[in-house]
């Protein structure tokens, strides 16, 4: 078992360095220097410009500049962001516990919905609950994220006026009341990133469970006189989860896409809505590290979904 | 040459054989097509959708871009069936317009990531060994990749060369294209891939290979067609994935210019006056959702018609 984790955990080593270089070719392809806009900016002297220039090297050879691109990643030499005047790496840090609660609580909430939803419309197929709940989950991944923001917005920041629409990050508030506050700004932006999540989910879960649920073991359970509950909870959902990791570790690069808009139209201060000031106001080190930073993250809950996955099947940690 | 002759009568014998079976497979998946009734009415409202953005401009000719402050933000009457915008624009209009946009941007974006995509898992299924082993590690780490943050980035990087190169329209038009398609092909290279390794060990393959099918017509004549099926299953649903990400470019303001209204643009100049003019938000988010929501249950028609083990 821990052998696995620890060939699963070096995996993702080439996996970082095959998406730094694809992000540095991107990078280095762009047309025009990275730092033109300082040269029109009156504010950066330029000597800033040339040190900047030495700096990242923009004169070296390519390789050379990739390289040393990434020694100063891992060195956690992220670079110091144009128009905030701060440290990149200070600048995400800020940011990025707001993104990783939103996302996390919005993918839990998904799971939440569509587990049971999910394992009850496959335990009774083309039941009218199931007809109804996969109208529902088709309707709601057809629904892209910034159509259901605008549309909750709509409904319960304008019509009803019961929940804020703009996400504040210091909420002059202790205790109960923080709690509170932080509860009734967060519930738009995370319902709808989970409800999204939650609809797409639910469609795998179901086909999952069917492809399980008339298997010959199954009825084993069931004939030797377990309940129904627990033939479903501990037979088949455990083995239907199976194709479901996979699935979900999959769907994790969209998941970010969504959290992008979702912060974005909620002006969650997450590094997402961080992204998009970054490009509207050209500050090319933040975008870059920004970049970067979603793509260890798509990696590293790869890496959980494959432990979880070895969990859920120990055949996996013989191989 | 006497072996090549008899190889290619075989083969041409084999070509007009296999035409009455392949129609009659059309027939069949058609037949079986019309029994998903969900699907059937996408694709009759995706029929509609794409008759209007083609023909309406020329039947309903009010300028996209005339600006009438007296009318400004006024609700779907008569004379704006659709309402106007904040500078008295007529939405009816500029939807129509954008949805050719819209609807453009996502059947090339597919067209593109269906060519990549059988391409890469054409090579791959058929030749194995490293360069298989190659081919599927580029696109795992595609698939790694966070498509939205490096969308955004290359749109960001490139944008204004490409403008300056090719003008703003074709410039970003090209550009949103390619980097949507571009980002999407990786599951599509996944299943012609798998549909390979499975089909190039059949026997009617290995009938044509003995019969001296060089590898090309292998694959083109005998492996791509059966293949096909998953692959026009896909095709569907990256259209409706590629109108979002479109949808969601212009919508986070990077897509196409203010000039240029596409369903996500008008969406996100909508959304800062959402509390006095929700008409505004409410065509266009419909238009994306309908659009959206038909090709997905087309798709699902399509998977369940040419999926020969669904009994239906």
């Amino acid at each position: 078992m821990s052998k696995y984790f620890l060939r699963r955990i070096l995996i993702t080593i080439p996996a970082l360095l095959g998406i730094s270089l694809v992000l540095f070719t991107v990078l280095a392809m762009a047309p025009g220097d990275p730092f033109e806009e300082l040269a029109t900016n009156p504010n950066v002297p330029p000597e800033v410009r040339a040190n900047l220039r030495t700096q990242f090297g923009l004169d070296d050879p390519i390789p050379v500049r990739y390289v040393r691109w990434v020694t100063a990643m891992v060195k956690g030499d992220w670079g110091f962001s144009f128009t905030s005047r701060v440290n990149v790496s200070t600048l995400i840090m800020q940011r990025l516990p707001t993104t990783l609660f939103v996302l996390g609580t919005a993918q839990l909430l998904g799971l939440l919905v569509a587990l049971p939803i999910g394992v009850y419309s496959a335990v009774r197929p083309y039941s009218i609950f199931d007809q109804i709940a996969t109208t529902f989950a088709f309707i709601g991944f057809s629904l892209p994220t910034f159509c259901t923001g605008l549309l909750f917005i709509l409904l319960f920041s304008i019509y009803l006026d019961w929940l804020p629409f703009i996400y504040r990050a210091d909420i002059a508030a202790t205790g109960w009341r923080w709690v509170w506050e932080m509860a009734r700004q967060a519930i738009m932006p995370i319902t709808v990133l989970g409800l999204f999540q939650g609809a797409a989910t639910t469609r795998f879960v179901r086909s999952a469970v069917l492809d399980v649920i008339r298997l010959d073991y199954v009825n084993t359970a069931r004939s030797k006189g377990l309940s129904e509950r627990m033939t479903i909870v501990k037979h088949v959902v455990r083995n239907a989860l199976i194709p479901v990791v996979t699935i979900v570790a999959l769907q994790i690069p969209g998941v970010f896409t969504g959290a992008v808009i979702t912060e974005q139209i909620f002006r969650v201060p997450g590094i997402g809505s961080l992204l998009i000031s970054a490009i509207l106001s050209n500050d090319t080190p933040v975008v870059m590290s920004i970049t970067f930073v979603f793509a260890a993250l798509v990696v590293l809950f790869n890496l959980i979904a494959d432990l979880v996955y070895g969990w859920l099947d120990p055949r996996i940690s013989y191989r | 040459m006497m072996v090549n002759g008899t190889a290619a009568d075989a083969m041409l014998g084999g070509a007009q054989a296999a035409k009455r079976p392949a129609e009659s497979l059309t027939a069949e998946a058609w037949r079986r097509f019309r029994r998903h009734r969900l699907a059937t009415f996408g694709a009759a409202m995706l029929a509609t959708m794409v008759f209007a953005v083609v023909a309406g401009p020329f039947i309903y000719r009010v300028p996209i871009n005339e600006i009438d402050f007296k009318a400004k933000l006024k609700t779907p009457s008569w004379a704006h069936p659709m309402g106007t915008d904040d500078l008295g624009q007529d939405l009816l209009a500029r939807m129509l317009y954008g949805g050719r946009i819209s609807l453009a941007v996502g059947v090339a974006a597919m067209l593109i990531a269906i060519t990549v995509g059988t391409a890469v898992g054409a090579v791959s299924g058929q030749s194995g060994g490293s360069v298989d082993n190659f081919l599927m590690r580029v696109t795992d780490l595609f698939l790694a990749l966070p498509t939205l943050p490096l969308l955004l980035l290359i749109v960001y990087l490139f944008r204004e060369a490409l403008r300056k190169a090719l003008g703003p329209e074709v410039g970003l038009f090209i550009m949103i294209v390619l980097v949507i398609g571009g980002l999407r092909w990786m599951p599509v290279a996944r299943l012609v891939r798998a549909q390979f390794l499975s089909l190039r060990e059949k026997e009617f393959v290995e009938a044509a290979r003995s019969l001296g099918a060089r590898p090309l017509r292998q694959i083109v004549r005998h492996i791509l067609p059966n293949a096909l099926g998953p692959v026009i299953v896909s095709a569907s649903l990256d259209v409706a994935a590629a109108i979002i990400a479109e949808s969601t470019l212009s919508f986070l303001g990077l897509g196409f210019p203010p000039d240029f209204p596409t369903w996500g643009r008008i969406l996100a100049d909508a959304k800062d006056n959402l509390d006095f003019a929700p008409h505004w938000a409410f065509f266009p988010g419909t238009a994306i959702f309908i659009t959206v929501l038909s090709i997905n249950y087309l798709g699902d028609g399509l998977r369940d018609a040419l999926d020969p083990r669904k009994v239906l």
